[in-house]
């Protein structure tokens, strides 16, 4: 079986706002543990959602797949996606793919609460 | 729609990604190639395009013989346009796929035409590459090519995340033959590549997704770019100056 590096956990630090913890690899084996944690966070009508890179090892093309997917996903309900803790570099992953035309990045997570409200 | 960065750790792959461009790059082609509809086109994802988003997964799996999945990336890299069925051509740098790199493609299509078009690589590493697509290539998006270890089994993989770029293209998958054209083009180059490592009698496998029912109007203007009209437009021009470069 392929082997999977990636752990989440789903907080919800105000009504309404759901932050995904993202540690470890984000590739393909970890579509589970990533829809999984989505639908966790949505469990809440959480009106938008928030993705923590802080702890993000790696990250393959194919773990940008899942975070379109995921993107379409949480347009479908009508809910914004936004991203923090993401290292220049994957700054750069989100400029080159143009994800960062649909997800809202910011630096820290206060940041990103604030802009979720 | 961005802020500063906090975390700055460089990752372990950080090489196998390309750098940001707003625009592609050709590099040195054959005169005998057309080179039409990637110079100078900006980059598409699976967000920009216009019809429904599709994640179609084309695999096949080495039952009967032992190769690792790094191996089998090591040559699909090194011999990427020979695993293309007949008639398509793919001019890519000669030291193989790598991050950046800007290949044309030239693809038949039915009557005999040619369609000119491209790709650029955005990620390779041991296991895996993907290429996004330019402004007016059928499809808006990314397609990654990974191998992989299933019990034992070495399991070739073509993954696309892909919309139809304009109205057009996607009349052509809501009719089918889109969704045929392209699903028997990936089934022959798994085949090609399977049979490249001795690997014979193994039959592709399809599993087709729609991620996206929703068309986006806003992306319907892609149809100024279409490379498959705009190639047939330029066709006669292309031959007549093959047969003067020739004269």
């Amino acid at each position: 079986m392929v082997e999977t590096k990636v752990s989440m956990e789903v907080r919800s630090p105000e009504t309404g706002i759901s932050v995904v913890d993202i540690h470890g690899d984000l590739t393909g084996t970890s579509e589970d543990i990533l829809m999984a944690a989505y639908e966790e966070a949505s469990n809440g009508q959480a009106s938008s959602i928030i993705l923590n890179f802080t702890d993000l090892d790696y990250m393959n093309s194919s773990g940008i797949g899942l975070l379109v997917t995921m993107l379409i996903r949480t347009q479908r309900k009508k809910q914004a996606l936004l991203a923090y803790g993401l290292s220049e570099h994957y700054r750069q992953i989100f400029d080159l793919t143009r994800l960062n035309e649909a997800i809202g990045i910011y630096a820290d997570e206060a940041t990103a609460l604030a802009a979720a409200n | 729609m961005s802020e500063t960065p906090q975390n700055e750790k460089i990752p372990r792959n950080a090489d196998s990604w390309a750098t940001p461009v707003d625009k592609m790059e050709v590099g040195d082609v054959p005169d005998s190639a057309m080179n039409l509809n990637v110079q100078g086109r900006r980059p598409t994802g699976p967000l920009q395009g216009f019809g429904q988003l599709w994640q179609k997964t084309y695999s096949i799996r080495l039952a009967d013989i032992t190769v690792s999945p790094t191996k089998v990336i090591s040559e699909w890299k090194a011999h990427f346009p020979e695993f293309w069925p007949d008639g398509n051509n793919f001019y890519g740098p000669l030291q193989g796929v790598q991050p950046g790199e800007v290949a044309l493609l030239n693809l038949s299509m039915p009557g005999g035409a040619k369609l000119s078009t491209g790709v650029r690589v955005i990620y390779a590493d041991e296991e895996s590459f993907s290429f996004m697509t330019p402004q007016g290539h059928m499809f808006s998006g990314m397609i990654t090519f990974s191998a992989y270890d299933d019990d034992g089994v070495t399991v070739i993989q073509i993954q696309a995340l892909i919309r139809a770029s304009d109205p057009v293209i996607e009349v052509s998958f809501r009719l089918g033959f889109g969704h045929k054209q392209e699903d028997q083009f990936w089934f022959d180059t798994l085949s090609n590549l399977a049979a490249h490592f001795d690997s014979q009698g193994q039959q592709p496998t399809l599993s087709t997704v729609c991620v996206d029912k929703r068309v986006q109007w806003s992306e319907a203007s892609n149809v100024w770019h279409n490379s498959a009209i705009r190639s047939a437009v330029y066709t006669p021009v292309h031959f007549t100056k093959r047969l003067f470069s020739r004269a």
